[in-house]
């Protein structure tokens, strides 16, 4: 459990770490919940559909895409059934805030999804979770039938015409199920293989062919809070663009890591390591932040960031000053992504956390794709290597044209978030990875941790 | 349905109850293989073919996804089948050398099955607990901050058979309030 900050604003973590409040339905009835599942009921589904448009929530899972909008995109027109699909892999590496939700709070997602599947005109809902979560399935599924015995999911909702099940679907390890095309292959029971786009957009063909929005676990108990204080209240909360809370992963070197929630934009990168965070170990200096999952381009301790923001205001930024909410991690070239900011210190040996970076993405690969299944195990290669004692000078160049092939010539966006961290790593850190080659003798650091 | 894989009643009524819940048969095949694979600890050549049988596919239909996923297997893991997390998070905060902790403790390779199938060890990617790494789940049940000398500890404790249900390490899951 981590340490709640004096600063934090808890929407969706309002609960969980209250150590009265159980994962049970009976917590969930005393802190007012289905009341608004009660009142989507009482609006027409195209009105929670526009109050989730004007609340202009992103979505929390990596890309960030407004949630409204994405469901705006349904085919309505070919007369197919529609499906709901909760993204519950929460697999990017850094992640870890869905967790806290299913495990601890699970019916405000049911009712979140409830609401979401009523107001898109869902047949069926389903929840595709990762294996791993063995004991967040039986949560699930325990709260659905608590859900169900009252009414609120499943057949004739609150007495109403409409009905939908509430499906738990469990992965079995794979990262690339976290790809919603990919995660919709896997729960027909195929291999992973994500689909292209076009014209495999889920709202148009997803599953079995059929409209289908996918939606990550945290955007969905957002759907909750946008209909109980309306889109346009919601759209309050943060900065224009950026609006609601996200749920802040922080891992690595600090001394609280944790998960934190607070406003969009309501704190900076600085604030969130040395305040929040209690700052690195004693001694230590900070070296890289990955911000926003280890897909997401490193930021280099002393980097510069400067450029205009999309409304056009200058910025002049250090790694401390970048704001965090979508888009300050995306004007400083990198991204939030789903929220997974990984610290490393003084002690880290870049080319080290290179290598491993490089084994994750190689291992998880699904093979569709020539220049990512080869790219990807090419560059693993090539890092271990370099910290085996076989790096060579031209190593960060080959690796930069390896990374340079993958990226933008994949079905997916796995080919991306394999090359990114190469890309990154190599451009900013180039010195740490000539001296691996010309300085083989060089002494490890004795506090320097394993890192492949 | 023959029971040639001699499945538990409960089991096979499991089955049952998970295959209507998906509007296509084959969507249940991971959850059909998981229930199958939880039972006898391996989904072999001839599961492949009773759950293909069952959900009207082909053998091949299931055996492709015994080979991707990484958690699917076609030879069981120890009775006691413990899993480190690799993926950075947890590495910078020492899960190398709590996994090389366990290979001596535990007398068992990484990726391997002690010999008398006691214990396994598995070097994992990300099991999504970033914040309390490094990350280790025993069975199904998921321990936090296991690093140094509190992984030492820990391995004495899973070989006397005192682990689970004592003080000294208290699982996220046993964690919860799962109220009444």
């Amino acid at each position: 459990m981590s340490e709640q900050s004096p600063k934090e604003r808890r929407i969706i973590l309002k609960h969980t770490d209250d150590p009265a409040y159980s994962n049970r339905i009976s917590s969930y009835l005393g802190v007012g919940g289905y009341e608004n599942l009660k009142k989507a009921f009482g609006m027409k589904p195209e009105e929670v559909a526009e109050e989730v448009l004007k609340s202009g929530v992103r979505g929390r899972g990596g890309a960030g895409f407004p949630a409204g909008m994405k469901w705006k995109f349904l085919d309505r027109k070919s007369g197919k059934p529609i499906y709901l699909i909760c993204n519950a892999d929460e697999s990017e590496p850094g992640t870890f805030k869905d967790r806290q939700i299913m495990y601890k709070d699970p019916h405000q997602l049911i009712e979140g999804m409830m609401i979401a599947a009523y107001a898109i005109g869902a047949k069926q809902a389903f929840i595709y979770i990762r294996a791993e979560f063995h004991e967040g399935a039986r949560i699930l599924n325990r709260a659905i039938d608590e859900a169900k015995a009252g009414g609120y999911c499943g057949e004739n909702i609150l007495g109403s015409e409409y009905s939908c099940d509430l499906v738990v679907h469990r992965g079995a390890g794979a990262y690339i199920c976290g790809e919603e095309t990919g995660l919709i292959e896997s729960l027909e029971g195929k291999r992973p293989n994500p689909r292209i786009k076009p014209p495999y957009f889920p709202a148009v063909l997803g599953l079995y062919q059929c409209p289908t929005i996918v939606n990550n676990v945290e955007t969905l108990c957002n759907v909750r809070h946008i209909v109980e204080m309306g889109g346009e209240e919601f759209s309050k909360i943060g900065k224009p663009n950026n609006t609601g809370t996200r749920i802040w992963c922080v891992s690595g070197q600090v001394m609280k890591p944790g998960y934190y929630e607070f406003e969009c934009g309501a704190l900076t990168l600085g604030q969130m390591i040395f305040d929040v965070c209690g700052g690195l170990r004693p001694g230590r200096t900070l070296k890289a932040v990955i911000p926003g999952g280890s897909s997401a381009k490193v930021l280099r301790a002393d980097e510069r960031f400067s450029g205009s923001l999309k409304d056009g205001t200058a910025f002049d930024w250090g790694l401390e000053d970048i704001p965090l909410d979508f888009d300050g991690p995306m004007a400083a070239g990198s991204m939030s992504g789903s929220g997974g900011i990984i610290v490393m210190d003084d002690t880290v040996d870049i080319v080290e956390a290179m290598a491993n970076i490089n084994a994750f993405y190689a291992h998880e690969s699904c093979g569709q794709c020539t220049p990512c299944r080869e790219g990807s195990l090419w560059m693993r290669k090539i890092t271990q290597r370099m910290c085996s004692g076989g790096a060579r000078e031209e190593d960060a160049d080959l690796l930069l044209s390896v990374a340079n092939q993958i990226e933008g010539r994949t079905i997916c966006a796995f080919g991306e978030a394999a090359a990114w961290p190469t890309q990154s790593f190599v451009t900013k850190f180039k010195d740490d990875f000539i001296k691996k080659a010309t300085d083989s003798q060089e002494e490890r650091n004795p506090k320097s941790l394993q890192l492949i | 349905m023959d029971n040639s894989l001699n499945l538990s009643e409960q089991t096979l009524s499991k089955i049952d109850e998970v295959v209507p819940k998906y509007p296509e048969k084959r969507s249940a095949a991971l959850m059909v293989i998981h229930l199958v694979q939880d039972e006898l600890g391996a989904v072999n050549d001839k599961a492949c073919e009773w759950i293909a049988q069952r959900l009207e596919l082909q053998p091949i239909n299931i055996k492709e996804l015994i080979t991707f996923y990484p958690m699917l297997r076609d030879k069981p893991w120890g009775r006691k089948h413990v899993r480190v997390c690799r993926t950075l998070p947890c590495a910078l905060r020492g899960s190398y050398a709590t996994c090389k902790t366990f290979e001596k403790k535990l007398g068992v390779k990484e990726g391997q099955v002690r010999e008398d199938g006691e214990y396994s060890l598995e070097f994992m990617e990300c099991l999504a607990d970033c914040g309390q790494g490094p990350v280790v789940i025993v069975d199904e049940q998921t321990y936090e901050n296991i690093e140094g000398e509190s992984a030492e500890k820990f391995a004495e404790l899973l070989l006397d058979g005192k682990l689970e249900g004592g003080e000294e390490f208290k699982s996220y899951e046993e964690s919860l309030n799962q109220g009444s």
